[in-house]
């Protein structure tokens, strides 16, 4: 009788997970289904679930209508190039907080992440004007430095909680093996910690795609990224739900793909050290 | 060449001082281990020698040569870990040639003594396997084959057998005095367990709380123990330590005599007590005596045909030209 009430139980919770997946998964099926339709049959009521003539025609207008392709590079550029960047600087900043953690490592940390908790309109002017002054707005190098930093606070904190768990013997190790510190990052811990390194490559890319406040308020024409190509089909162009649709579906699909490939290392990433 | 000097050498951690003012010689080619309880600062010590730990004060020499401020590589001294603290994304042939390629050597030379090494420690079959399919045994020889392909002044062991199962220790233990044999090479072996002090070494020191308690070879450690420590702490089973009337007797605060000293008999002797626990090793006997008005507890060694049971009445007699006495102070009578 165990064994069967175990069995209903999963089959609850597994239909109570696919729901909840379902939920959360909603607004993006009904993007992707809109994107096929009609202006008509998008704002349809009662609204069509798949009861409609298929057609690609938003796609053609949308490609028509703007360069998919110049934001889509903008967005690789400013994702991998803030990703990159950041890690380059992180990684010997979580060397020295998990390796050498000075009186104050724990507060600094504190600290760096407590700007993660700052408004970013807070800030809004005074890096705007900044911007204005260093004539970085409206660029490409612009936006990698900044979204560099608003990620750098999570990528030093998942490094460095990937760094503490390689045994400090190892570097130390490493040191009597004659080995500069240079050698040591590179040559012992880098490639230890490619697991999380790789992870946090992967949730920073995705933060950065995704992130609209900057991208919207600092870039106009020459930088600007998907999350602006999707903006420009919102409100001020009316109420072209379906072309809208259909640009959002191009701007989030190369981020649904590459997170759907690296979902098993996104998870083993967030949850590493938690089980131990 | 691997002559090592500490001289009044002292360590703090904020404001405890972890190991006091500090003179130390170790020769040239000598088998020194330091040995003494869980938090007695001797890891600390040969950390302190392998650079890993900076001095708080005071001076070490490494053949003659001031080195307290070069850095752990250019010391000359390769270190054999407790957890072995192998590369675990590198092949064994890459561990082992780590070093080497750190000094810049060249790819033949790196070969024939990943070659030599390899043979030496019976490692030439797992070359390319990572450190994580192999054994702990066999790690602790990768680790070891690292530390040897350098040719170092001298060797540093960190407790490098404590992770191992009784039966590899001991093998492992054989191991490393034939390499000892072998090389000559100065080495510097840290434990707890003063057994392998005892096999392994030409020279221990004994360390309590940063102090160093005695200086010697196992046999003058054994014979001679300066104080009441040592003399608890080396040997196995513990030394008896005896207060009162009875130390009186001997014109000493404390008498110390070794359970391997004391004579079994059924009939008669100097101590009456009953037996406890008795411990059947095969060789030999350990019996636990109570009761007998002494100490807790008296632990004595007989070999041969005695029977000693539970509960058993037993007379003991000690070997008096091996007894040790010590002042109220802990130090031994001469």
């Amino acid at each position: 009788m165990a064994r069967s009430v175990t069995t209903q139980r999963k089959a609850i919770n597994t239909a109570i997970a696919w729901a909840i997946g379902l939920l959360i998964f909603f607004p993006i099926l009904w993007t992707i289904l809109t994107s096929f339709k009609t202006e008509g049959q998008a704002i349809a009521s009662p609204p069509i679930f798949l009861n409609f003539d298929w057609t690609l025609e938003n796609y053609a207008i949308v490609q028509e209508r703007s360069n998919y392709m110049r934001f889509l590079w903008n967005s690789v550029i400013i994702a991998g190039g803030s990703t990159l960047l950041g890690i380059v600087i992180a990684v010997p900043a979580a060397w020295s907080m998990a390796f050498v953690p000075g009186k104050w490592t724990k507060d600094i940390l504190l600290w760096m992440l407590s700007t993660k908790m700052l408004p970013a309109v807070g800030v809004l002017y005074p890096i705007y004007l900044l911007f204005v002054r260093m004539g970085i707005l409206d660029s490409r190098v612009g936006l990698v430095i900044i979204m560099m930093l608003i990620n750098l606070p999570i990528i030093v904190w998942m490094l460095y909680t990937y760094f503490k768990e390689i045994p400090s013997e190892i570097l130390e190790a490493a040191r009597m093996d004659g080995a500069t510190l240079k050698d040591e990052i590179i040559h012992v811990l880098t490639p230890m910690a490619i697991p999380g390194i790789a992870s946090t490559v992967l949730l920073n890319f995705i933060l950065a795609w995704n992130e609209a406040f900057w991208t919207l308020n600092l870039t106009s024409v020459n930088a600007a990224p998907l999350t602006a190509f999707i903006a420009s089909y919102s409100s001020p162009e009316g109420l072209f739900y379906a072309k809208l649709s259909a640009a959002s579906t191009m701007a989030i699909a190369p981020i649904l793909i590459l997170g759907w490939f690296s979902q098993k290392q996104l998870v083993s990433g967030l949850t590493f050290g938690a089980v131990k | 060449m691997g002559q090592i000097q500490l001289n009044q050498v002292t360590k703090s951690f904020g404001d405890v001082q972890v190991i006091p003012p500090l003179d130390l010689t170790i020769e040239d080619g000598e088998f020194c281990v330091f040995v003494g309880p869980s938090g007695c600062g001797k890891s600390t010590l040969l950390r302190l020698i392998a650079g890993l730990e900076d001095v708080s004060s005071g001076h070490i020499a490494i053949n003659g040569k001031d080195a307290t401020m070069t850095p752990p590589a250019k010391r000359g001294l390769a270190m054999v870990f407790q957890s072995y603290a192998l590369y675990p994304h590198m092949t064994v042939r890459k561990n082992i040639a780590f070093p080497m390629k750190m000094a810049g050597m060249s790819e033949d030379e790196q070969k024939r003594r990943i070659d030599a090494a390899a043979t030496a420690l019976n490692l030439t079959d797992y070359l390319d396997r990572k450190p994580g399919q192999l054994s702990g045994g066999q790690r602790q020889r990768v680790a070891i084959g690292r530390s040897i392909v350098r040719e170092p002044d001298a060797f540093l062991f960190d407790e490098p057998l404590s992770n191992l199962d009784a039966a590899l220790r001991v093998g492992m233990r054989l191991e490393i005095s034939e390499l000892h044999e072998r090389l000559q090479t100065t080495m510097i072996y840290v434990t707890h367990d003063q057994v392998e002090a005892m096999t392994m070494a030409d020279k221990i020191v004994v360390l309590r709380s940063g102090y160093i308690e005695q200086v010697g070879s196992p046999l003058d450690l054994y014979h001679a123990p300066r104080n009441k420590f040592v003399a608890g702490f080396i040997g196995s089973p513990k030394m008896n330590l005896i207060e009162g009337p009875e130390a009186a007797k001997h014109e000493a605060h404390t008498i110390g005599i070794r359970p391997e000293h004391i004579d079994v008999s059924k009939t008669e002797g100097t101590w009456k007590g009953v037996v406890g626990v008795a411990e059947h090793l095969g060789s030999d006997t350990f019996i636990h005596v109570h009761d007998t008005g002494l100490a807790d507890m008296i632990t004595v060694r007989i070999i041969g045909d005695i029977e000693a049971k539970h509960g058993d009445t037993v007379y003991l007699t000690p070997q008096l030209d091996q007894m040790h006495r010590f002042d109220d102070k802990g130090l031994r009578i001469a």
